[in-house]
C-alpha cells in the first residue's frame, strides 16, 4: 500500500449525506494534517456518526468530495478500507468467537497486522485467549474491540465514542496506547466522543458539528488564540463587542460574553471596566454546542428557517 | 528522569504548564544543564496528552535557549536561568512576612489576604498587557 504522508490526513469539501428527505450532513469542508489528533464533537444526532461512517467508507457521501491521505475515499472498496481503522460505538464482535479466534481473524484480513501488540494487550489486560467473546464483560468486550482496531495498524484511526463503557482508570490505559502509537507512527485519530475534559487533554485538532452543519473546525490552539471571554456592563450590545459573540450569558450588572477575535482586536476594541479573558477549552466547545445550530440542514423541519453561517478561521 | 505532572484546574494550556516546569526547576536546582528530559513518547503516555503537546513544549524550550535535542538521543537540558540573588529573596521574604503579621493584625482571614494577592496580582497584569498593547 502507497500511502501520500504529506498529503492531509483527510479533506473534505462540500461533503453532504441525505438520509430520505433529511441531511445528516451537509456543506462539510475541513482539512486535517496527517499525525493529528482530532476531537469530533456534537449534540447526539449533529452527523458525527454519518462523518465517522463516510470516512472510514463504509457509507457514501450523497454530494461533495472526501479524500484520506489524498486518495479520494470509494465506499467499500480495499483500498480505502486498508488506510482505516474503525471502531463503531457498539464495537462489534463475533459473539461465539474466542478471543484466540478473533485475533486470528483480524491477523487474516489485515496485511499490516501487530500481534505482538495484540498478545500484550490481552495480556496486560488479563483477557484469557481461550475464553469466549460472549463470556467475556461489556468492559473486556470493549477492550478485545480496542485491540483489534489498534493492531490493524492502520494509519487513520477512527473511533465512535469508544470508551464509554470502560471505566476511567480502563479509559486511559487505553487512550495511551493510542497516544503511543500515535508518537511512534505518527498515527492520525479521529476521535467522536462526549467527553470534553477527556478531549481537551488528547486532541490538538477540533471538529464541532450541531445540526449536521460544521459550525467550528482548526487546530485547537488557533482556536483558542482566536476567541476571547469579555465581562462587560450588561447594557453593552452584542454589536458593540469586538468580533462575533458566539455565545452571552446576562447577569443583573455585567455580562459575560464568549466572541471570535483574536487578543490584538480584543485590545484594540477594549473600553474602560471591561475585563477579557482567553477561552478555555471547555467554555470553547460549550459555547458553539450550545449555540442555536446556525445554518442547520434545511431539509430537517425542525430546524427549518434557523439561517447564518459557520465560524471558520 | 524528570517528570511532568499536569493539573487540570488552571486554566494553563498543557503545553505552558510542562514549559513552566522546566523552568522552575532550573530555578530551584533540579534541573541542571546535561540533565536528559524524558521522551516525547514517555511524556505523552505518563500524562496521557497528544504527543505534539510534547513537541511544543520542548521547541518552545529550545527557542528559550534552555534545551536542545540530540538527534537519536533525546532532549537535553542546555541553559540555565539566573536565579534572583539569594540577598534579594531573603530581603524580599522578610518584607513579605511583615505584611502577612500586618494582614493578621488588621484581621484578615486567609481567604481575603490570598483575594487580596490575586487582586493586586491581576490589576499589575493588566497594567502591563495595557502598556503592551498601547
Amino acid at each position: 500500500m502507497t500511502l501520500d504522508t504529506r498529503a492531509p490526513a483527510i479533506r473534505a469539501n462540500r461533503l453532504g449525506k441525505r438520509y430520505g428527505h433529511v441531511w445528516g450532513l451537509r456543506d462539510c469542508a475541513f482539512t486535517v494534517p496527517a499525525g493529528s489528533i482530532v476531537g469530533l464533537v456534537g449534540p447526539n444526532g449533529a452527523g458525527k456518526t454519518t462523518l465517522l461512517a463516510m470516512t472510514v467508507g463504509l457509507l457514501a457521501p450523497t454530494e461533495g468530495e472526501l479524500a484520506v491521505f489524498g486518495e479520494p475515499v470509494r465506499a467499500q472498496t480495499a483500498g480505502t478500507l486498508a488506510r482505516v481503522s474503525y471502531l463503531a460505538q457498539d464495537h462489534p464482535l463475533y459473539r461465539a468467537f474466542t478471543v484466540a479466534d478473533m485475533l486470528h481473524f483480524g491477523r487474516s484480513m489485515n496485511p499490516g497486522w501487530d500481534q505482538d501488540l495484540a498478545l500484550r494487550r490481552m495480556d496486560t489486560l488479563g483477557i484469557p485467549l481461550r475464553r469466549k467473546v460472549k463470556a467475556l464483560s461489556g468492559g473486556q468486550q470493549a477492550q478485545v474491540a480496542l485491540t483489534l482496531a489498534l493492531a490493524k495498524r492502520a494509519p487513520l484511526l477512527a473511533l465512535d465514542e469508544p470508551v464509554a463503557s470502560l471505566d476511567p482508570i480502563a479509559r486511559l490505559e487505553f487512550m495511551r496506547d493510542v497516544l503511543a502509537a500515535s508518537a511512534d507512527s505518527g498515527l492520525t485519530v479521529l476521535i467522536a466522543s462526549h467527553v470534553i475534559s477527556e478531549l481537551e487533554r488528547f486532541c490538538d485538532w477540533l471538529l464541532v458539528l450541531t445540526g449536521g452543519r460544521l459550525q467550528l473546525s482548526g487546530p485547537v490552539d488557533d482556536l483558542l488564540a482566536g476567541h476571547a471571554v469579555l465581562t462587560v456592563p450588561r447594557q453593552t450590545p452584542s454589536s458593540g463587542l469586538p468580533g462575533k459573540t458566539i455565545s452571552r450569558t446576562d447577569s443583573d450588572r455585567h455580562s459575560t460574553v464568549l466572541v471570535a477575535a483574536d487578543p490584538a482586536r480584543v485590545a484594540a476594541a477594549r473600553q474602560p471596566g471591561w475585563q477579557a479573558e482567553p477561552a478555555g477549552f471547555e467554555q470553547l466547545v460549550l459555547a458553539y454546542l450550545s449555540r442555536p445550530p446556525l445554518g442547520a440542514c434545511a431539509a430537517d423541519p425542525a430546524l427549518a428557517g434557523a439561517s447564518g453561517g459557520r465560524v471558520e478561521p | 528522569m524528570f517528570r511532568f505532572r499536569l493539573d487540570g484546574s488552571t486554566g494553563v494550556p498543557p503545553y505552558l504548564q510542562l514549559v513552566h516546569q522546566v523552568r522552575q526547576s532550573l530555578l530551584l536546582g533540579y534541573l541542571r544543564a546535561g540533565d536528559q528530559l524524558p521522551t516525547v513518547k514517555e511524556v505523552a503516555v505518563d500524562l496521557a496528552i497528544n504527543p505534539n503537546t510534547v513537541v511544543k513544549a520542548y521547541r518552545q524550550l529550545e527557542h528559550e535557549g534552555l534545551a536542545a535535542g540530540r538527534p537519536g538521543q533525546g532532549t537535553f537540558i542546555t541553559g540555565t536561568l539566573a536565579s534572583p540573588s539569594v540577598a534579594a529573596s531573603k530581603a524580599l521574604r522578610v518584607s513579605l512576612e511583615e505584611w502577612f503579621r500586618d494582614a493578621a493584625e488588621a484581621g484578615l482571614s486567609d481567604e481575603a489576604v490570598t483575594a487580596l494577592i490575586a487582586a493586586v496580582r491581576h490589576d499589575l497584569g493588566r497594567d502591563a498587557m495595557e502598556e503592551r498593547a498601547g
